[in-house]
């Protein structure tokens, strides 16, 4: 292998005093030659973005390097001073984040704002920057770059944005990229997209990319070498094919084996139980209320959407973002109502009751949000957010908030965590408050909407088996949405594809990943970041333990 | 950190609040420090502070002593303040939630009744009030929360409008609280913290309006007020100036104090945007 091209040695970061451990990173030391993919992996709080930001003195306030070097060429970047670090920034190392809306300036148009990184740097004149934004544009694969060249962020999809956020990156042809997490807020058919661009551009330039992420799946489908990280320190380092197939270090297994599912959904027993949930013809548009000079607009959230939900079964939502499903769930708990169709709950039509009548059926359909912190309020005791729903149906105070202690320890928490306030508490443990709070109403169905989109891998498996056990437990329902395949074959029986506002395809969960017939499905399967890779394949069977 | 321990990190927020604790012990010893009327002329006029013993601050153009009068008007002051922040409140919390809980035509309604409010001067609007109804505590105060609900309406209706939204509240819909139980036990709580915030400021421009109604001449005139001293003495301003700067220096003080206060509790309320500064 050649020379290194960035170099970090013995890198120590201090955190503020008062924070929960002494270092965000501690003794790290990894290398990257060019024309390599790094991939720094590791769950949230694990310091690995926090080694790229001291690349890319971005270090946020209050963190200090105690001890290390960062090696870029032969020139030490910590410590360098201000100037010529920002002349290596943007000209030598680009940087790609996470977010590509908020990554944008969301009043500049994106030639400009392409434009600018030429500008910032002082090379070239207005008309040649403006061909080499065009160029740009082309290289990333924008479809249309002249019109993409007039656009704000807001007119393009994430993905695009995703795409113009690399192109300003690679504007200056940098030696290294510094890529942060940039495919999690995408869906898999795009995130599978942008890796095959990134690797793409990387193989044609001989780029070194440090690619950052927390998902096993994608260092399958990017990396030549994997550095795992655990609490600031690394804990395995080596060849991307050989981390995969034969990890050596305990928490390596088990972020891989937190991979949910696998890519084969296993197979269920296929008795056909009496349908609890109908769903009939279920029509949704969201209209947009026209100007003066704009014409009213029209957005086809479900169309003619109708399934069945049998007792004790879990169904499987499964679709990109816009494409209906979370306004489904939100149809079925009642949060919104759908402009035509029917909703049967054991045979009552939630449509046609109101009043009392309606509360007392909306009781057995209860909801599991998405994001822990935004789903409990931040003034109310945890045992009260799980009692006021009883409260509010008539049960005497002191017996729910007792109730809400029992169903804690279901959960697995402490039942004194009935008397703390929700933000003491870490987001999966937040996620098993809100189940607790669901179950508070003895429910029938449960509507889970991204229930584990929003917490790391070895929590998301946590909390899947948490329900998976309450289902059986409490011989419950579950209709669960997702926009990740390798979650849904891990939990549902049954899946139903959507996409734009219509079923593409439902059938069982088996059969959906051996023999997809839709092609959205199989573009969706194969959109599943590492699904070829025989590494990940060979670490399925330990993850699912129900396959035979 | 607790909320009275970030409070007091801010040095200003104590500094108000030391102020305020004094303003309001003066207010509430006014009767035993001067027990007779501060409307009695007890010396000459225009003696200069200190120039008598007993008379620390002097006597005003009619002998009154000045000490007597700025501590009974510190009692009416700080009541107004309070009191008409309070009835504010009263008006423009429900009218806000409702409007931006439920939405739609009521929100319409409501929100073109507040704005009709927003269009009249305020100084304008409280002059006409005093003036129709007798000038009296009650009338003041009755005139000064009715010329500052409006914004406490709208800030409370912009929170509900973001807050009802969130998955909390949803999920709280889910399991069958009504829409009460939504309004005040889910969203309200979460509105609080600006609400306090705008309060504590409000007491300082309704200090500012009464002085400002007792200065043309329309305070109660069976109470002394610090706007009446001030407007008592604005003819004398030549001859005796500390008869208008006394009582001027006392208002600067105390809004002053309020205003710090409010930014202490906006820091104090609000963490995350104090860190950042």
């Amino acid at each position: 292998m050649s020379e290194p091209l960035l170099q970090i040695e013995r890198l120590t970061l201090a955190l503020p005093e008062g924070a929960d451990r002494r270092y965000a990173v501690e003794d790290v030391s990894y290398s990257l030659a060019a024309g390599e993919v790094l991939c720094v992996v590791g769950e949230s709080g694990s310091g690995k973005s926090m080694t790229a930001n001291a690349v890319m003195g971005l270090l946020p306030p209050g963190l200090r390097v105690t001890q290390g070097r960062a090696l870029f060429d032969g020139a030490d970047l910590l410590a360098m001073d201000e100037p010529t670090h920002r002349a290596l920034r943007g000209r030598r190392i680009g940087m790609v984040f996470q977010e590509p809306m908020t990554a944008l300036n969301p009043l500049m148009r994106v030639g400009d704002q392409i434009a600018e990184v030429f500008e910032a740097h002082g090379l070239l004149t207005a008309r040649e920057r403006r061909e080499k934004a065009l160029a740009l544009l082309e290289e990333v694969r924008l479809p249309d770059p002249p019109s993409a060249l007039r656009a704000y962020p807001f007119e393009l999809s994430g993905g695009q944005r995703q795409r113009v956020m690399i192109a300003m990156a690679l504007a200056l042809e940098p030696q290294l990229l510094v890529a942060d997490e940039p495919t999690t807020a995408l869906d898999v058919t795009t995130q599978a997209q942008i890796l095959h661009l990134i690797r793409d551009l990387q193989k044609r330039r001989g780029m070194a990319v440090m690619f950052i992420t927390h998902d096993f799946g994608v260092v399958a489908e990017i990396a030549d070498r994997v550095c795992v990280m655990c609490e600031g320190r690394i804990v395995e380092m080596g060849d991307a094919r050989e981390v995969l197939a034969s990890p050596r270090h305990a928490y390596t297994r088990t972020l891989i084996a937190a991979i949910p599912g696998g890519v084969a959904a296993p197979a269920r027993d296929g008795a056909d139980p009496a349908p609890l949930l109908t769903v009939e013809g279920l029509n949704k548009v969201y209209r947009s209320r026209g100007g003066w000079w704009q014409p009213r607009r029209e957005v086809v959230a479900l169309d003619e959407v109708g399934f069945t939900l049998g007792r004790g079964e879990t169904l499987g939502i499964v679709g990109e973002s816009g494409s209906g499903k979370s306004t489904l769930g939100r149809c079925i708990v009642g949060l919104e109502t759908p402009d035509s169709g029917g909703i049967r709950l054991a045979g009552t039509d939630l449509r046609t009751l109101t009043g009392q009548a309606l509360r007392e059926q909306r009781r057995h359909i209860q909801m599991v949000f998405q994001d822990p912190y935004a789903s409990l309020n931040p003034r109310i005791r945890v045992g009260m957010a799980i009692a006021q729903g009883p409260i509010a149906n008539g049960v005497p105070r002191a017996r729910a908030l007792e109730r809400a202690r029992q169903l804690l320890t279901t959960v697995g928490l402490d039942a004194a965590a009935a008397d703390r306030f929700p933000h003491e508490f870490s987001g999966g443990q937040r996620q098993r408050i809100g189940i607790a709070r669901a179950l508070a109403l003895d429910p029938e169905l449960i509507v889970a909407d991204e229930a584990v989109s929003a917490l790391d891998v070895s929590i998301q498996a946590q909390v899947l088996e948490l329900l998976e056990r309450l289902k059986t437990e409490l011989s419950l329902s579950l209709l669960f949405i997702t926009h990740d395949l390798r979650v849904a074959a891990q939990i549902c029986d049954r899946l139903i594809v959507m996409q734009k506002g219509c079923i593409v395809e439902q059938g069982s969960a088996e059969r959906i990943f051996q023999a997809p017939s839709h092609p959205y499905t199989r573009e969706l399967l194969a959109a599943i970041p590492g699904r070829h890779d025989d590494a990940t394949a060979a670490a399925a069977p330990a993850a699912a333990p129900r396959m035979p | 950190m607790s909320f009275f321990r970030r409070f007091v990190q801010n040095r200003g927020a104590l500094v108000g609040l030391v102020i305020l604790a004094l303003v309001v012990l003066l207010a509430l010893l006014a009767p035993l420090l001067y027990p007779e009327s501060p409307w009695r002329m007890v010396q000459r006029p225009f003696l200069a502070p200190g120039e008598l013993p007993g008379f620390p601050l002097g006597t005003d153009t009619m002998g009154r002593d000045v000490a007597a009068e700025l501590a009974h008007g510190a009692w009416v002051s700080l009541l107004v303040g309070f009191v008409s922040t309070l009835v504010a409140l009263a008006i423009g919390v429900p009218l806000g939630a409702l409007a931006g809980y439920f939405g739609g035509r009521t929100d319409d309604v409501l929100m073109r009744i507040t704005e009709f409010f927003q269009t009249i001067p305020n100084f304008a609007l409280a002059i006409v009030l005093v003036a129709i109804m007798e000038p009296s505590i009650g009338s003041i105060v009755l005139a000064i929360a009715v010329v500052s609900w409006p914004p406490v309406a709208r800030l409370v209706r912009g929170e509900f409008l973001s807050l009802k939204h969130r998955e909390y509240v949803e999920a709280a819909r889910l399991v069958g609280q009504g829409h009460r139980d939504l309004i005040l036990k889910q969203i309200l709580p979460n509105t609080l913290s600006p609400v306090i915030v705008l309060a504590s400021l409000m007491v300082a421009t309704a200090i500012l309006l009464e002085s400002s109604l007792s200065f043309l001449g329309l305070g109660d005139p069976d109470t002394m007020s610090w706007g009446y001293m001030i407007g008592a003495a604005r003819t004398v301003m030549r001859q005796a100036w500390w008869l208008s700067v006394i009582p001027g220096v006392a208002i600067l003080l105390t809004v002053l104090a309020l205003n710090l206060v409010g930014e202490g509790l906006d820091d104090a309320l609000n963490p995350q945007l104090a860190r950042q500064r």
